[in-house]
C-alpha cells in the first residue's frame, strides 16, 4: 500500500535533484580550452604540469564565478588527451578537440607532436600553444602555433655565456637521446656553443629513451674531460641518472640543461650528486612571484599532493588565452581575430610582481610575435631546491 | 677492456634475473606474460615506498617487494589466467588478458604512485676504482653480487627442492605431472607467484640504481623478450644467457661504437633476427618447443 506514495516521492526527487544540477551547470555557460601532451611514460611530468596547471586555474575561476568575456561568464573547462608523446596520438588528440569545436588548445609537449597536428590545427581553426622549439611552428607562413616557453636556442646561449664568464668555463661535451626533441636540441646546443668561442669536445654519444643504467653511456664522454656537460632535451626521469651516473664516473665539471626539472626528483634520484646542476626553471622566483602566483601554487598543491616547479610556466597558457579573448571576445571562435589581437595585446601579469605585462613575443626568433612573455629563469640546484642563478627576458 | 668486461657483468647479472620471473610463467603455463615489466615497476615502487619514504630497512623493504608481488602474481593467476586458460584453448586469449593487464596495471601504477621519476638514497656510498681501469659504485657491485646470488638460490630452490621439482615437472609435461599427482592449479599458481615474486625482486634491487618511473614497464618486458628469445623460450638456463649476452652485447656496443651515434640497439636487433632466423628456438630451447 505504501510502495506507490514511496516511488512518487522518489520520482519527485530524481526529477528535481536532475533539474537541480541542470540548473547548476546552466548557471554559466562553458568554455572548453583543449590540452594535448605527455601524461604517461618518462616525459609525463612535462605534459602532466600542464594538465594540472589548468585543472586547477580552471577550477580557481569557476569557483570564483566563472571568467567574464564580453558580455558573457563563462566556467573553463579543460578536455585533455594524453597523446603518450606519440605524434600519431597527437594528431588524434587534436582531431577530437576540433570534433569537440575546440578552438584553443595547450600543447603538445614535444617537437614531432607539435609539428604533427599543425595541418589539423590550421586547417580546423585552432591556435594550439606547444613546449616544442622547431622555428618552422612559428615562422610565417605557420601562424597558428604559439610557444608556450622559452626555447633552448634561446636560454642555452645565455646560459653558455654565464658559464664562460662566471666559471670560465671553456670546454663542453653535448649527450642526447636518440629522439627528434633531444637531437634538435643537441644541435642547436652546438651551433650555440661553437658561436660563443667554445671548444665541443664530444656531441655524438646518444642514449636510448628507456636507458635506465648510464654509466656505459656516459663512460666515453667523460673520457673528453669536459669543463661544462649539456644533458640536451633531458626529460625528468632521466636527469637523475644521468647526473648520478657522471659523478660516479668522477666528473667534477658542471652540468646542465636546457630543459625545466624538478627538484622533488633530483632530490631522490641523485641527491647531493645533483648540487650545482644548472637548468631552465619555472618562470617565477620567490622574488618575482605575486600574490596571485603564491595562492595558485597552494591551490594547486592541495588538488594535486605536490608541486612541480615547471608549473610557474605552465600555468602561463592558459592566463594568456583567455586574457586575449578578454581583450577580443570576437575571437571566442574565430582564430583569425585572435592572431589580429596579439599583435597589440598587452595586459597585467597577474603572476608576477611590479608592472610586468602580459604580451606576445618572438619577433627575433620568429620574424612574428608567436611567443609568449615568460620570464626566463636559470635555476641551480642545492641541497633539495633550486635556488635563482639569473633572470633574463625574451626579444 | 676491464670497464666493458665489468658494465657486461653488471648488466648481465640484472638483465638475467629480469628474464628468469618471464621465462619462469612461460614454461609453465605456456603465457607470455606482457605485463612483466610493470610487475618490475611495482616492485620498485614498493621498495620506494617502504624504503625511501618510510625509512624502513632496505632488505625487509626488499621483502616487502617480493611479498607484494608473489600475492598479486597468485591473484592474477588464479582469478584471470587459470579461467581463461581453462575455458579457452586459443593462446591469443592469454596474450591479450597480459596486455590488458600491463595496460590495468600502468594505469594503477599512475593513480598510486604518480607520474614522476621516484629515487631512493643509496644503499652504500663511495666508487671502486681500480686505476681508471675499472670505475664501480659499491653500491652496483653490491646489487649485481645479490643478483648473482638471488639467481644461484633460485636454481637451488629448482633444482633440490619438493616445489622445484614440482614446478620442472609441470614446465616439462603439465599432463604427465597431473598423472604423476601433481597439484597442476596450486603449482601453477605457486609458480607465477614465483615469476612475479621475482620481477618484484629485480625492481626492488635496481630502484637503487636506476630509479623507477611509470614508463619502465613496457621497455622493460621487451628487453625481457629477447632475452628470452635469445637463450630459448621456457628455458631458466637461456633465460640466464640470454641476459648475459644481451648485458654484453650492450656494454660492447656503448663502449665502442659510441662515435657513430645509438647504433647499438640496432646491431643488436639485426643480430637477434639474424640470429633467430638460423636458430628460432633460441640458444638452449628445443626445436619442438
Amino acid at each position: 500500500m505504501q510502495r506507490r506514495p514511496l516511488m512518487k516521492a522518489a520520482l519527485m526527487a530524481a526529477t528535481l535533484t536532475a533539474f537541480g544540477a541542470t540548473a547548476a551547470f546552466a548557471e554559466n555557460p562553458v568554455l572548453k580550452i583543449g590540452f594535448v601532451g605527455v601524461t604517461s611514460g618518462p616525459a609525463a611530468a612535462w605534459g602532466i604540469s600542464n594538465q594540472r596547471s589548468m585543472e586547477a586555474r580552471a577550477d580557481w575561476i569557476n569557483e570564483t564565478g566563472g571568467y567574464t568575456i564580453g558580455d558573457t561568464t563563462y566556467d573553463i573547462e579543460i578536455v585533455s588527451f594524453d597523446d603518450q608523446k606519440d605524434p600519431k596520438r597527437a594528431i588524434a588528440g587534436m582531431e577530437k578537440m576540433a570534433q569537440e569545436g575546440i578552438h584553443y588548445v595547450v600543447g603538445p609537449n614535444v617537437d614531432d607532436g607539435a609539428a604533427a597536428v599543425r595541418p589539423v590545427a590550421e586547417s580546423s581553426g585552432i591556435m594550439y600553444f606547444p613546449y616544442a622549439f622547431p622555428k618552422s611552428l612559428y615562422q610565417a607562413p605557420a601562424s597558428n602555433a604559439v610557444l608556450g616557453m622559452v626555447a633552448n636556442y634561446q636560454s642555452g646561449p645565455a646560459i653558455y655565456e654565464y658559464l664562460m664568464q662566471e666559471k670560465g668555463v671553456k670546454t663542453v661535451a653535448f649527450i642526447a637521446a636518440n629522439e627528434s626533441d633531444p637531437l634538435s636540441q643537441r644541435d642547436g646546443g652546438v651551433e650555440a656553443a661553437k658561436a660563443l668561442g667554445l671548444e665541443v669536445v664530444s656531441d655524438n654519444v646518444t642514449y636510448q629513451v628507456d636507458t635506465t643504467d648510464f654509466t656505459p653511456v656516459l663512460t666515453p664522454v667523460m673520457r673528453s674531460r669536459p669543463d661544462l656537460l649539456v644533458l640536451s632535451g633531458v626529460s625528468p626521469a632521466n636527469a637523475p641518472q644521468l647526473i648520478r651516473s657522471a659523478r660516479e664516473l668522477g666528473f667534477q665539471g658542471i652540468i646542465s640543461t636546457e630543459t625545466a626539472q624538478d627538484a622533488g626528483v633530483l632530490a631522490e634520484g641523485a641527491g647531493d650528486l645533483a648540487n650545482g646542476f644548472i637548468s631552465v626553471g619555472g618562470a617565477s622566483t620567490p622574488e618575482l612571484a605575486s600574490p596571485m602566483m603564491n595562492e595558485f601554487v597552494d591551490r594547486y598543491t592541495k588538488m594535486f599532493g605536490e608541486y612541480n616547479d615547471e608549473s610557474n610556466t605552465k600555468v602561463y597558457a592558459l592566463e594568456y588565452i583567455l586574457e586575449t579573448l578578454k581583450a577580443d571576445p570576437s575571437a571566442i571562435d574565430n582564430v583569425d581575430a585572435f592572431k589580429a589581437k596579439m599583435d597589440t595585446f598587452e595586459a597585467p601579469n597577474p603572476y608576477m610582481n611590479g608592472d610586468a605585462k602580459l604580451r606576445y613575443v618572438g619577433m627575433t626568433s620568429f620574424g612574428q610575435k608567436r611567443q609568449v612573455a615568460v620570464p626566463l629563469v636559470v635555476n641551480v640546484y642545492q641541497d633539495g631546491v633550486f635556488e635563482t642563478l639569473f633572470v633574463a627576458e625574451v626579444d | 677492456m676491464e670497464q666493458i668486461l665489468a658494465n657486461g657483468i653488471y648488466l648481465g647479472s640484472q638483465y638475467a634475473m629480469i628474464a628468469l620471473g618471464l621465462t619462469l610463467i612461460f614454461a609453465l603455463m605456456n603465457v607470455l606474460n606482457f605485463a612483466h615489466g610493470q610487475m618490475y615497476v611495482i616492485g620498485g615502487f614498493v621498495t620506494y615506498t617502504f624504503y625511501g619514504q618510510w625509512g624502513v630497512p632496505f632488505v625487509l623493504a626488499l621483502v616487502m617487494s617480493c611479498v607484494t608481488l608473489a600475492i598479486l602474481g597468485a591473484l592474477i593467476e588464479k582469478f584471470l589466467f587459470a579461467p581463461v586458460i581453462k575455458g579457452s584453448a586459443r593462446e591469443e586469449s592469454t596474450m591479450l588478458l597480459a596486455a590488458g593487464i600491463a595496460f590495468f596495471l600502468d594505469a594503477v601504477i599512475l593513480l598510486v604512485f604518480g607520474e614522476k621519476q621516484r629515487g631512493v638514497p643509496k644503499i652504500v656510498d663511495g666508487v671502486f676504482n681500480w686505476d681508471f681501469r675499472i670505475i664501480m659504485p659499491y653500491d652496483r657491485i653490491l646489487i649485481c653480487v645479490l643478483a648473482i646470488l638471488s639467481i644461484v638460490a633460485f636454481i637451488g630452490l629448482m633444482q633440490y627442492t619438493k616445489t622445484g621439482r614440482a614446478l620442472r615437472a609441470l614446465a616439462q609435461d603439465r599432463t604427465a605431472a597431473q598423472l604423476m599427482g601433481v597439484n597442476v592449479d596450486r603449482y601453477s599458481m605457486i609458480g607465477f607467484a614465483l615469476g612475479a615474486m621475482l620481477a618484484g625482486l629485480v625492481g626492488g634491487l635496481l630502484v637503487t640504481i636506476t630509479g623507477v618511473n611509470l614508463g619502465m614497464g613496457g621497455p622493460t618486458s621487451i628487453k625481457a623478450f629477447m632475452m628470452v628469445m635469445i637463450g630459448g623460450a621456457g628455458v631458466i638456463s637461456g633465460a640466464i644467457w640470454g641476459g648475459i649476452i644481451l648485458g654484453f652485447m650492450e656494454a660492447i656496443g656503448l663502449a665502442l661504437l659510441y662515435q657513430y651515434g645509438d647504433i647499438t640497439y640496432l646491431l643488436i636487433f639485426v643480430s637477434l633476427m639474424i640470429f633467430l632466423a638460423i636458430r628460432p628456438q633460441g640458444l638452449m630451447g628445443k626445436p619442438w618447443g
